[in-house]
């Protein structure tokens, strides 16, 4: 770091500062007619900004290198002891040899076995709302394995996800509001729902790609919530739907205590069921299909892919964990209403699929776990909750495109040497 | 049929499409140059808005006549949203010139959403009522009762605006720059464009009618907070795509088609799922006529 790049930063932490201004150091109100001026914040924006840029600065000086790295697609072989690490800086290195490490097999199915059993255990050891906070954060993870068929398996930029979360849900209340239907009556019906929900969406938009993809699948989501807002006749409308039953099991009373831990079961099974899924799909010839689309539409096609039918099924697939989830959500928290579906929503279950890294299974759940379980945690500092996923999607896209576990591509490798 | 009603829709109609024109530019002028749907446009507009209340009322507070406040502080939100979108396109677009399509759209997502809760914390989540910046003009007697004052002052302002646009994209150095930029990037290099400055010019020109647009209309309806950027943001996007997007003629148009559709269906049929028939159309115009209106069909190159 040289002294003019310093010099250079302290510019742009000035360019911040006035840009800032109004916004950050007047406030007015123009209802009681009045202004607060707060000029201590024009010093933290300062502050901030220098040493934020410092990083800033440093973080794109090493940008190169990791960004080369990217371009190859990682090898797993066989035997990955023998994947030679980069020669590369400290962190690196020590996060290469921990990631040749995982990849064992012993080691992952250790990993793997550990993370099981500690998740069974867990409602026995902590409380109940550590419990209530983890059936939420499990749920976000299933959201964000389904998210992540569409978007990190086929790049397909999809902002309209929470919609088919509401189908599960609506379903459920509604089928319980009209019909009297149970919770493992509802399941199966919500998972059909959303799945036609998804493949009515994906329909219109096959020949889209990209940017009006995102487009048509938010302006989707709004026109669902915007429906569910104003049926006031069937869905209550803002007011929503109230006194969800909660999941029954074989006609038991249960206490708050033990559904918790039930539903927290449900949703742990549901998870399981999920990446089980998502992982045998993955290298199924459909899944193989959708990747290879989401790398390059035209190429997939004139190697003989079916489009229509990978990006339906992707569609499908994705919006079928959101209708299940959406139907545990509804019986976890007994309420649903329009609000729990914004677009907003959807870009929380994108963060997650973003910060763990689209496309690879483990870090989209713990992606998933971080962005709801740190919040959670952190309650004072909840208001900055959204503004924190703002900045992670911009960083990410900037610095680690590939999310903090990158995606592992299989990859066969053709070695010349033995052939001759 | 009741023709005072139809002719009142109509300008109403013409008030929004009027706003989603300054804002929709911005969006196709973006679009043209690098590909990219600019989610944080909406929060520009927004961001001018607020900038703008923010001024009026310190001035106002100061005692400074009607006029010399819609001036000063139009001109500083102005320049702010502009300072605010070359920004934008130097920390969350520039860095990613290279890189997937996929990754520049989710990180203007981000910073969208960065800047409605920026906004948010900054100042209030509450609704502020926005006092009537526009001064008072006499309406025509003909037109009486149909149209106001504000709504006179819209339409001109925005035809104003495109007039001026246009002259500046056709005659001067710079929009010439654009035109071979948004025409083939590489290209424009080799014959010695500067494309980051002509990228920088755009998003500050974009910006700068954006502002525009959220002064006009918060003056208009009175009131404002943190979210009203981003649906207007996606109806103005609507209505670039319906008009072709890369053609200013083309967002326009778009702007104009889509306000008065609005303007008739809520006023026709109901009111309350306005904000739906601005999708329905974006979807029924990407299957039909995915180039819009007055577009180029996209050639898929391989």
């Amino acid at each position: 770091m040289t002294l003019q790049q310093i010099k250079k930063t302290a510019l742009v932490s000035l360019w911040f500062v006035f840009l800032t201004f109004p916004i950050m150091v007047i406030r007015v109100n123009t209802i009681t007619q009045t202004i607060t001026w707060r000029w201590h914040n024009m010093a933290f924006i300062a502050l901030g900004t220098f040493f934020g840029g410092l990083l800033w600065r440093l973080a794109l000086d090493r940008k190169p290198a990791s960004a080369r790295q990217a371009k190859q697609p990682e090898v797993l072989t066989e035997d990955p002891d023998v994947t030679d690490v980069k020669a590369e800086s400290g962190i690196a290195r020590r996060l290469g040899i921990l990631r040749v490490k995982v990849a064992q097999k012993r080691t992952r199915r250790s990993l793997i076995a550990l993370a099981v059993f500690s998740a069974l255990l867990f409602p026995h050891l902590s409380s109940l709302y550590q419990t209530n906070i983890m059936i939420t954060a499990l749920i976000y993870v299933m959201l964000a394995l389904g998210l992540n068929i569409v978007i990190g398996l086929g790049n397909m930029l999809h902002l309209g996800y929470i919609a088919f979360f509401a189908v599960g849900a609506y379903t459920y209340g509604l089928m319980h509001q009209y019909l009297g239907l149970g919770f493992w009556a509802a399941l199966p019906v919500a998972a059909v729902l959303s799945t036609l929900a998804g493949i009515l969406l994906a329909l219109p938009v096959l020949r889209l790609r990209g940017d009006y993809l995102a487009i048509v699948t938010l302006g989707f989501a709004e026109i669902v919530r915007i429906l569910l807002n104003n049926a006031r006749n069937l869905t209550g409308g803002p007011a929503g739907i109230s006194g969800i039953p909660r999941p029954s099991f074989f006609g038991m009373t249960m206490n708050l205590y033990q559904v918790s831990i039930y539903i927290y079961y449900i949703v742990l099974a549901a998870v399981v069921l999920t990446v089980f899924v998502v992982w045998r799909f993955e290298n199924s010839r459909i899944g193989r299909a959708l990747v290879a689309m989401g790398e390059d539409d035209i190429a997939a096609e004139a190697m003989g892919v079916d489009i229509s039918r990978v990006k339906l099924t992707a569609f499908a697939l994705g919006s079928l964990w959101a209708g299940i989830g959406g139907v545990i959500f509804a019986s976890r928290t007994a309420f649903i209403n329009p609000a729990s579906f914004t677009v907003w929503q959807s870009i929380i279950v994108l963060s997650c699929v973003v910060l763990g890294g689209m496309g690879s299974i483990p870090g989209v759940i713990i992606g998933a776990l971080g962005l709801i379980l740190i919040p959670e945690y952190l309650r004072a500092f909840s208001d900055y909750r959204m503004l924190v996923f703002g900045a992670i999607l911009v960083t990410m896209m900037v610095f680690r495109p590939g999310g903090l576990i990158q995606k592992r591509r299989r990859a066969y490798t053709f070695h010349v040497e033995e052939q001759k | 049929m009741d023709l005072d009603y139809f002719f009142r829709l109509f300008f109403s109609g013409l008030t929004r499409g009027s706003i989603y024109a300054l804002l929709a530019l911005g969006y196709t002028m973006v679009y043209g140059i690098i590909k990219l749907i600019n989610f944080a446009h909406g929060e520009i507009y927004m961001i001018g808005a607020f900038t703008a209340l923010i001024m009026a009322t310190v001035f106002s507070f100061a005692g400074m006549p009607a006029l010399a406040i819609l001036v000063l502080s139009s001109i500083i939100a102005m320049v702010y949203s502009s300072a605010y979108g070359f920004t934008i396109e130097k920390l969350a677009y520039k860095p990613l010139r290279k890189a997937p399509r996929l990754s520049v759209l989710i990180s203007a997502i981000g910073m969208s959403l960065f800047l409605q809760n920026y906004v948010l914390l900054a100042q209030t989540s509450n609704f502020l009522p926005y006092p009537s910046l526009l001064p008072r003009i006499p309406v025509p007697r003909f037109l009486q009762g149909l149209v106001s004052g504000p709504q006179l002052i819209i339409f001109s302002t925005t035809a104003v605006v495109m007039v001026l646009l246009t002259l500046l994209i056709k005659y001067t150095t710079m929009g010439k720059s654009m035109r071979a930029t948004s025409q083939d990037r590489t290209m424009a290099t080799l014959v010695g464009i500067n494309v980051n400055r002509v990228i920088s010019w755009t998003f500050i020109i974009g910006s700068f009618t954006a502002a525009l647009g959220g002064i006009l209309i918060s003056s208009f309806t009175g009131q404002i907070n943190f979210y009203v950027g981003f649906i207007a943001g996606i109806k103005a996007f609507v209505a670039a795509v319906l008009g072709g997007i890369g053609s200013i003629p083309g967002a326009v148009l778009g702007s104009l088609v889509l306000g008065m559709a609005e303007a008739f269906a809520a006023g026709y049929i109901s009111s309350v799922y306005e904000d739906v028939f601005a999708f329905v159309i974006l979807v029924l115009i990407l299957i039909f006529k995915p180039s819009g209106l007055l577009g180029k069909p996209e050639v898929q190159k391989v």
